[in-house]
């Protein structure tokens, strides 16, 4: 009873965090049209667009091959699968031992790894421009990441999400190296979402785009899989983000089901202001240069290693 | 409380270490001036703080002086004297800002070294307050020694000072007296070095240092 | 042109070989002592003085190092490797490499008595160094195999960070934590071992298929083979460290152990851990950067060169041979807890400590440590990878559209672009090249514009320097040459003056003799 109780909490997790991802980017498109004085699009907007495009046929260019057409199931597949083991309303949910933090970056990996090579498939100068750049990115988001999962894990002794946020529920203290991390994973996260001082969601200029260039080619159910997919990223972040730094109002393992509405809760509203903050920084700065975000990423891996060198050095930092 | 309280201090003195990074990665000069400008703010809140914890009055004086003169007017007058001087747009790059930030994180980890074992009686907290404090004090000289243009060295040279009043009001105790001197000689130092400036300027038409070198004597 | 360059790596390897052998020689004519006896039984229990065990490691490092290609011994390798035939240069870089990683394991855990602790400084910062120095060849390689033969240097680095670990886990008595660093390490090895394989067997089959090896002369292999195009796929996820492959396990296991570091007590260990982490984390990231690169140029976009066009599919039985290396990956990835536990009793031998039994039950995860602390279960990850996207295929087959259509790609309104006007694997290289080239290789630009009206071409150089070996191996060249020509007059003297050197020569060694004793 308790395994098939504990399966589909598991399980509600996955729904949820699939039927909010949507309403998360329609929300931040909203908040952002309000702050530019627009009126915007609804909130729902995302979810109509993603109906219609999984309706419409799609078409592929003439020399598309099977990596093209797998490719976003499987993007879309790592990333469900990594966003589903961040803890949101609960921790310890019945599967969180399957992958902790660390394997939750490489799942996001293999995500990208099929994007670029998706990118490269049908051989136009978009989509190669947009995979280098978002290697480049990788190639320093991803170690900033390690570094920062270091940091946390050194604090809270485990790499394991739901561990970590239970010990920053049982001893939140104020510390150096969490400040550090927090900021460089606040980097992380915009490098990865490609959001604004990286890279703009809204942009289809040749030479600015990252992201958008890499799926220029995507249209119908495919372009629909790999929107929803970015979009569970950005909930993935946000959430991770709350996990780490503001895990209060989360169920415990063996909370009821008022517990679990409490997290519920909670995490909507966490996501609500997270998402919130990023608009805000977002509206308030421009977009980099490509080559400046290797310094602005590469800032991040500077904090995380800051901050894992400091608690190397004293377990009190 | 009293652990909340040194977590707190900590986290302030780490957030000038911080800063002092952000100072390091900014190679704009206005934008410097805003980091600085935080920078003061943080060193403020810090010695507040201290002043809170303590029950130290005389050192509210001290974050008073480092709030108005550090992060309102010296911030002001400088970006005063860059729109002037019209160096407002020159991008700065002496080595590269990853190679700059790896080197600043050495230093940050020689001062732990260095402080961490010579002060191992006194309490944890302390000593690492020390240590962040002289991670300051070597991040505005590498800031000194990283940048050419005249404006950046000088607010490297007050993020220095910065790390000294850090490692001051941790220490508990410095007298206000050598506090409110130190305020004013920097004060001083700033007008000095600002008057310089536009003379050099006059003279050779860039602030650049590099510049100054070249008309030494003996240089082949 | 190809001969000349074999024969250069000939030569190169020829030197190298002799080097490392030479320098093996003297660490076991150390080992063994003035009793000469060299087997392992007597090596391991007889006393070793402290200085002379650290000189085993210096020589064991400098032999096995240039046997398995270590930063900066790694010259001979991506010269050599790729000059042999495909099948050959796996067995070189997959399986010849390891041999060389045994014998530095057999000698420094098993063999040379208690390690100092600079020792794991040593090992970590040649590890850390061939991690990122590799791995940053191989992303600017045009060459497919020297690509993968720089690549094998980055993973030979890996292995030593692994190791590295376990020798600085042992001198402080961490049983444990040596055991995970030096399994972990193992385990690389032996994942390294399957995927370099199957992916210069892939390589080979593009050479045999298309006759190219350059990859700005290939694209669009996966329509002409597909099959290679999936095995080389499976290779490039493995070998970028993804899950639910097995490269991302070993190094997995290697983060791990970094975590439990900072209860060392040496302060140069505490600072150099976190950075050979750092290190580690970037290669990871390159290496995915690299693959995406190999893969996406080789097999992806529109054929560059008619080589490209006309390839064909190889023989079945090749396929067939890859196809195994593949599943043993997955399976490696998928189930890694048999494995680890088949390295347990390496561990004890090696370090007095081994992993904990990994269980089967409940998720089939693997526990370096404790499972409150971290826990990872490929096949968990597998399985929810594969029913998402099964579920996401049905539910938009089923209840939306599966119509496809078929279009001329976006072109600006360009119709008919030339496959020149694709990014080729240099302009993919090119961002990475401008943000690491200036620190890894002095990268320099120099453009020179023609003025307006001149019709001469503009120009853009790029220079990278290989500063290993010019700060290296050039001044050891001149050096041997230097002295080569001073003692070329020894080749033009009279019989009695040969026999006068052979004289004195024996009576130097004899009054030696007579005063050693």
């Amino acid at each position: 009873m308790g395994l098939i109780l504990a399966i589909l909490v598991q399980g509600i997790q996955m729904v949820l965090v699939l039927a909010l991802a949507p309403g998360l980017i329609g929300f931040t498109r909203k908040v952002k049209a309000r702050l530019l004085r627009r009126q915007g699009p609804s909130i729902l907007q995302p979810y109509r667009d993603l109906l219609r495009l999984v309706r419409k046929e799609a078409v592929l260019a003439d020399n598309a091959s099977w990596l093209f057409r797998n490719a976003p199931y499987l993007i879309f597949a790592t990333t469900w699968v990594a966003a589903a083991l961040v803890p949101t309303f609960a921790a310890g949910l019945h599967f969180s031992w399957a992958a902790d933090l660390i394997a939750i970056t490489a799942l996001l990996g293999s995500a990208r790894f099929f994007l670029a090579l998706a990118g490269m498939d049908i051989g136009t100068s978009f989509g190669g421009i947009g995979s280098s750049r978002e290697m480049l990115f990788a190639t320093l988001a991803e170690p900033a990441m390690i570094m920062i999962v270091f940091t946390v894990a050194l604090v809270a002794g485990s790499t394991q999400l739901s561990t970590v946020a239970e010990f920053m529920v049982d001893h939140s203290t104020l510390r150096v190296s969490l400040g550090l991390a927090l900021i460089g994973l606040i980097i992380v996260a915009l490098t990865e979402n490609a959001r604004v001082p990286v890279d703009n969601p809204a942009t289809h200029l040749e030479l600015t785009m990252v992201h958008e260039a890499m799926i220029l080619e995507y249209s119908g159910r495919h372009l629909a899989v790999i929107e929803l997919a970015a979009a569970l990223k950005l909930l993935l972040y946000i959430s991770l983000i709350a996990c780490i730094f503001a895990p209060w109002g989360m169920a415990r393992q063996d909370d009821g089901v008022l517990g679990m509405l409490v997290g519920v809760v909670t995490w909507v509203g966490k996501l609500a202001i997270g998402s919130f903050l990023m608009v805000l920084f977002e509206t308030a700065i421009a977009k980099m240069r490509v080559f400046r975000v290797p310094e602005f990423v590469g800032g991040a891996l500077m904090l995380g290693l800051l901050g894992t060198l400091l608690l190397f050095v004293s377990r009190s930092f | 409380m009293e652990r909340f309280s040194l977590d707190a201090a900590h986290l302030l003195a780490g957030g000038m270490v911080l800063v002092s990074f952000m100072m390091l990665y900014q190679n704009r000069i206005l934008g410097l001036l805003n980091v600085f400008a935080a920078h003061a703010v943080v060193l403020s809140l810090s010695v507040a703080w201290q002043a809170y914890v303590q029950s130290a009055p005389h050192l509210f004086v001290t974050a008073a002086i480092a709030l108005i003169l550090k992060a309102i007017i010296i911030p002001v007058a400088l970006h005063h004297m860059v729109l002037r001087l019209g160096v407002h747009r020159d991008i700065e790059t002496v080595g590269g800002i990853g190679p700059t930030m790896l080197m600043g994180i050495g230093l940050v980890a020689l001062s732990m070294v260095v402080m961490l074992p010579a002060a191992a009686e006194a309490d944890p907290i302390a000593r690492e307050d020390l240590a962040l404090a002289l991670s300051v004090i070597l991040l505005g000289l590498l800031i000194m020694v990283t940048r050419q243009n005249a404006i950046s060295q000088i607010v490297g040279f007050m993020s220095l000072e910065n790390g000294l009043v850090l490692a001051a009001t941790g220490a508990r105790g410095m007298p206000l007296v050598v506090e409110i001197s130190v305020a004013f000689s920097v004060l001083v130092a700033f007008i000095v070095i600002g008057v310089f400036l536009f003379r050099i300027r006059e003279r050779f038409d860039t602030i650049d240092t590099q510049a100054l070198d070249d008309f030494r004597e003996g240089r082949e | 042109m190809r001969d000349a360059e074999n024969r250069r790596a000939g030569y190169v390897y020829l030197l190298m070989a002799s080097f490392g052998t030479l320098m093996l020689l003297l660490a076991f004519g150390l080992l063994a002592g003035p009793d000469g006896d060299y087997a392992f039984s007597a090596i391991r229990t007889a006393e070793h003085v402290p200085w002379l065990a650290g000189l085993v490691l210096v020589l064991m490092l400098l032999g096995a190092g240039s046997k398995a290609g270590l930063v900066p011994l790694h010259v001979w390798l991506p010269l050599a490797h790729p000059a042999a035939p495909s099948h050959v240069s796996a067995l070189m870089s997959g399986v010849m490499t390891k041999v060389a990683v045994y014998g530095f394991i057999r000698v420094v855990f098993d063999l040379a008595g208690e390690p100092a602790w600079w020792w794991a400084v040593l090992v970590l910062i040649l590890g850390a160094g061939s991690a990122v120095l590799g791995v940053l060849h191989a992303v600017l390689q045009r060459d497919l195999k020297r690509l993968l033969a720089y690549s094998t240097v980055e993973n030979i680095g890996i292995i030593f960070i692994g190791l590295g670990l376990g020798l600085a886990f042992k001198t402080n008595n961490m049983a444990g934590a040596a055991a995970l660093a030096v399994t972990a390490s193992i385990f690389h090895a032996f994942n390294h071992s399957l995927f370099k394989s199957l992916l210069f067997f892939g390589a080979g089959n593009v050479l045999t298929g298309s006759g190219e090896r350059d990859i700005e002369k290939l694209g669009g292999l996966v329509h002409r083979m597909p099959e290679t195009a999936y095995l080389f796929l499976g290779g490039c996820l493995a070998i970028s460290a993804l899950p639910p492959l097995n490269g991302f396990v070993s190094e997995w296991l290697i983060l791990q152990a970094i975590l439990l570091s900072p209860d060392l007590p040496q302060w140069a260990l505490r600072f150099l851990v976190p950075a050979s982490g750092a290190m580690l984390a970037l290669a990871a990231a390159l290496a995915a950067a690299c693959f995406v690169r190999a893969f996406g140029i080789t097999f992806l976009s529109r054929p560059r060169s008619p080589a490209a066009e006309t390839a064909h599919e190889v023989s079945r039985w090749q396929i067939r041979a890859m196809y195994s290396l593949l599943v043993v990956c997955l399976i490696a990835g998928v189930f890694p807890g048999p494995f680890l536990d088949a390295l347990s009793p390496v561990s004890q031998m090696l370090v007095a400590g081994a992993m904990p039994k990994q269980p089967i039950l409940p998720h089939l995860s693997i526990i370096p440590i404790s499972e409150s602390r971290s826990s990872y279960s490929g096949f968990l990850v597998f399985f929810f990878i594969m029913m998402a996207s099964w579920a996401a295929i049905r539910v938009i087959h089923n209840f939306a559209s599966r119509a496809v259509r078929r279009a001329p790609p976006w072109d600006c309104g360009f119709p008919d672009a030339s496959p020149v006007t694709q990014y080729t694997a240099d302009s993919f290289a090119q961002p990475i090249r401008r943000v690491f080239g200036p620190i890894a290789f002095r990268a320099k630009i120099s453009q020179t514009m023609p003025q307006p009206g001149d019709l001469a071409p503009a120009r853009l150089t790029l220079s990278l320097r290989d500063l290993i070996w010019e700060l290296i191996y050039t001044p050891i060249e001149s050096a041997v040459l230097f002295a080569a020509e001073r003692l070329n007059i020894l080749q033009f003297l009279t019989i009695r003056s040969y026999l006068s050197l052979v004289f004195a020569a024996l009576v130097l060694l004899l009054v030696l003799v007579a005063t050693w004793a």
